[in-house]
């Protein structure tokens, strides 16, 4: 019965979308206030029902109810209740399910949060959502309806596959979603300015809050994710350019190239028809993102269900998006009158580079992606792209991005004297190399990646510092308190971030030049060394946990004569599944994680044992969490609700009584 | 500088940097693609020697030997017509296993030992890597064909 309710509700959910898909819409081009203002409602709506929906899913999951198919694949009656819950994402059906979830969230978002619009805007703004939504619901009832029941149901469930049991698959997908979806209401503003014809200022100033927010989810999702590889999959390495990582990347470069745009066209009028295009990107590739992870066309853990109809379904959806907004583009993109001049040395023509590069980064990772399949499709043969080549890409790449990232903030708007900013960033620049140079010989790791790195790292270190003086010292009077509260968030926002990057680099840099491991033969009491460290082999014992059965091994790992850990790594092996899985085992520090697996037993009755040094590896997470955190300061800046206040007062006076 | 030259200049720097860039992604693009071969291709010389590729089909059942060092494993891969013989050092994946799709990674030696670099196998129980059954289908329609 339950199912059945949920089922239903999402039926009149997908009503609702299309409700609000359509109506405000024509209200907006009729000028009929009445129709435009049906949009909230069934965006609200619409959100009651879709969760109404989940959580009919989620009680079918927590109470094992295996006449429902998409439980009886994914969980079992003895996986713990937390991965009961997430095993309702853990599949196509229920992630699509929580895809359309975040989108309802993100709208009904708009409807408190963007009350002081104008109201013509807001309709065709929650027009463009609800469309997007409508899309999205039709292809989870048509092709992968969550709420399939089987006749007679399944004794015992086939369980959430043992990778995704984990603590960090908890608040991934849902992070990475709210990222993925959120560019969806960047994507609306831009359709609904396309449609409007207005475009200036004022909404680049209301779109970019909505930006940074999907910005920080997407960070904050990637990051996990990364994070989850790491420890889950057992390989010690941190970032893999799986085309599904990729896929969440590719949108993460261009929204990022939104953003700084937002900021042009918000302060000075400019980039308007580049921005409305990398909006339009950025929503496309998180679609397509969509369409790779979903579709079944990678080979790769997150490929629930190979079934051409769906692949076939999302890219229709993809094609339409895309060629729809583009074709508007087009056709109202020359009607847009060009912003502001700006001159050769300037902070928009360094915004410009940037954009560029990073357009060009996110097409090149989309060329990586995408070549081998079209390929594939062509029946030209098969072919792979590895990491190799996003490394050989990305170092040249990001390196003037960082460089003009460390440039852009000591550069007036609109036109500066070259010779004067040469001279503010020359010292920094040159005692970074330096340093940088210097560093890399005193870790005794001398090549031109380690020094560069290192020397971006320390640049991006001393010009924060730099920056923060100078806006210290640019205001008169007040004392230094005074001055520091005076900073607005945006500033920090920008701060933190770019900080973030540098903290990143150190990270990705040292790992890569100073990591090692070796992998050994290990009996009970047998010892080995690696960077340092001792690891004394202390046997094997059974572990058994709800649902699977695991070897556990005990190692204890000592640096100058002391113990300071004991790691027990495990081999488990999860009965419903028939699924062998390596549990690693980490213990971490601020400058360097030491990680153990443990391998297959050999026939003399030794233990394969994989030993990993990995140093500074927790600050590619401590950068991520830095952006991240920089994203929300940006976002909450008092100037977007002090304007917004200011832009219709009815509104604000309505609030207040 | 008149503005119709500076803004003349902005724009060429802007393309410049733009065919840069994208010259960049071309060249480490064409010198990293990994080709895929069949095992059948592979006994037939059409691997290129010296330069990575990789080979997909079944783990043949009873090939799977540790050296003494407990480390360095051998294998056989096949697409049921033809068997390559494989040398890789390091961990498999938990779901590598004899009779099983893998996918492996690496150079052709002298002696028509390909050595892996990196040995890819299955996510799960019911999903098998999509260039491991193309290899096997490509030899069982071969197979038909001969016999026809």
């Amino acid at each position: 019965m339950i199912p059945e309710l949920g089922h239903f509700s999402l039926i009149l959910a997908l009503i609702l979308a299309l409700v609000q898909g359509v109506v405000p819409l024509i209200g907006a081009s009729r000028n009929r206030l009445a129709l435009m203002t049906v949009g909230r409602a069934a965006a609200q709506g619409q959100f009651l029902f879709i969760v109404f929906s989940f959580g009919c899913l989620t009680w079918s999951f927590i109470n094992s109810d295996f006449t429902l198919q998409l439980a009886a694949s994914n969980s079992h009656s003895a996986t713990p209740l937390i991965y009961k819950i997430t095993g309702v994402w853990g599949n196509h059906e229920g992630s699509l399910l929580l895809w359309a979830m975040s989108l309802a969230l993100w709208t009904v978002a708009v409807t408190v949060f963007s009350r002081n619009l104008p109201e013509i805007f807001m309709a065709r703004v929650l027009g463009v959502l609800g469309l997007v939504s409508t899309g999205f619901l039709l292809f989870l009832l048509v092709t992968s309806n969550p709420f399939d029941r089987i006749l007679p149901g399944a004794p015992d469930g086939r369980d959430l596959n043992p990778l995704l049991q984990d603590p960090g698959m908890i608040i991934h997908p849902p992070l990475l979603y709210m990222g993925y979806v959120g560019f969806s209401v960047a994507f609306a503003f831009a359709i609904a300015a396309l449609l409007s014809g207005r475009m200036d200022a004022a909404w680049a100033r209301w779109s970019r809050p909505w930006t940074t927010v999907a910005w920080v989810f997407l960070t904050a999702g990637i990051a996990i994710g990364s994070g989850w590889a790491y420890y889950e999959l057992g390989w010690g390495g941190w970032w893999f350019w799986d085309p599904v990582e990729n896929a969440s990347f590719m949108p993460w470069l261009l929204g990022t190239a939104l953003m700084h745009s937002l900021a042009v066209t918000e302060k000075r009028g400019a980039f308007r028809s580049w921005t409305v295009l990398l909006a339009i990107g950025a929503f496309s590739l998180s679609l397509m993102g969509t369409f790779l992870v979903r579709s079944g066309v990678l080979t790769s853990v997150h490929a629930f269900a190979t079934d051409p109809a769906r692949g076939l379904f999302v890219l229709a959806l993809l094609v339409l998006v895309i060629g729809v907004s583009l074709t508007l583009f087009a056709w109202r993109a020359p009607t847009l009158a060009g912003g502001g001049s700006f001159g050769l040395v300037s902070r928009e023509a360094s915004l410009l580079g940037n954009n560029v590069l990073l357009s060009v980064a996110s097409g090149s990772v989309l060329l990586g992606t995408l070549y081998p399949l079209f390929i594939d499709a062509l029946n030209l043969g098969k072919i792979s792209v590895g990491p190799p080549y996003f490394e050989t890409v990305f170092v040249p790449l990001m390196t003037p991005v960082i460089v003009l990232m460390m440039i852009g903030p000591f550069v007036r708007w609109k036109g500066d004297d070259g010779n004067r900013v040469l001279r503010k960033v020359a010292p920094g620049l040159i005692a970074s190399v330096v340093l940088g140079i210097g560093a890399a010989f005193a870790i005794g790791h001398v090549t031109w990646r380690t020094a560069l790195g290192l020397s971006l790292a320390a640049w991006v270190l001393i010009g924060s510092v730099q920056i923060l003086w100078q806006r210290l010292t640019d205001r008169q009077g007040a004392g230094t308190g005074a001055r520091l509260r005076g900073i607005p968030s945006a500033w920090w926002g920008m701060w933190f971030a770019h900080l973030g990057i540098g903290v990143f680099i150190i990270g990705v840099t040292l790992v890569g030049s100073l990591n090692s491991q070796i992998q050994v033969k290990m009996l009970s009491g047998d010892t080995a060394q690696l960077a340092g460290y001792t690891f004394t082999f202390r046997g094997v014992a059974d572990a058994p946990g709800p649902n699977y059965a695991a070897a556990r091994a005990t190692l204890d790992v000592s640096r100058g004569g002391v113990t300071f850990a004991t790691l027990t790594p495990e081999k488990r092996f999860y009965e419903a599944q028939g699924m062998p899985m390596t549990e690693a085992s980490i213990d971490i520090g601020p400058l360097r994680d030491v990680y153990v697996n443990l391998g297959d037993q050999l026939e003399d009755g030794a233990w394969v044992v994989g030993l990993f040094y990995r140093p500074f590896i927790s600050w590619i997470w401590f950068g991520c969490s830095l952006m991240a955190l920089g994203g929300i300061f940006a976002a909450s800046d008092r100037r977007y609700r002090r304007l917004a206040e200011r832009e219709a007062p009815a509104g604000a006076a309505r609030q207040a009584a | 500088m008149k503005p119709r030259s500076k803004r003349l200049m902005l724009l060429g720097g802007a393309v410049a940097l733009l065919i840069g860039a994208v010259a960049l992604v071309l060249t480490a693009f064409q010198e990293n693609l990994v080709f895929f071969h069949t095992p059948t291709e592979v006994a037939e010389g059409k691997a290129p020697s010296g330069r990575t590729f990789r080979i997909g089909g079944l783990v043949e059942p009873g090939s799977i030997k540790r050296a003494a060092d407990g480390l360095t494993v051998q294998f056989a891969i096949t697409d049921t017509a033809k068997v390559i013989p494989v040398t890789y050092k390091g961990s498999l994946p938990d779901l590598f296993s004899e009779g099983k799709g893998a996918v492996v990674q690496g150079k052709m030696g002298p002696d028509g030992q390909f050595t892996a670099s990196e040995v890819l196998a299955k996510h799960d129980e019911n999903y098998m890597p999509p260039e491991a059954q193309h290899a096997v289908d490509q030899a069982q329609k071969t197979a038909k064909t001969v016999k026809q």
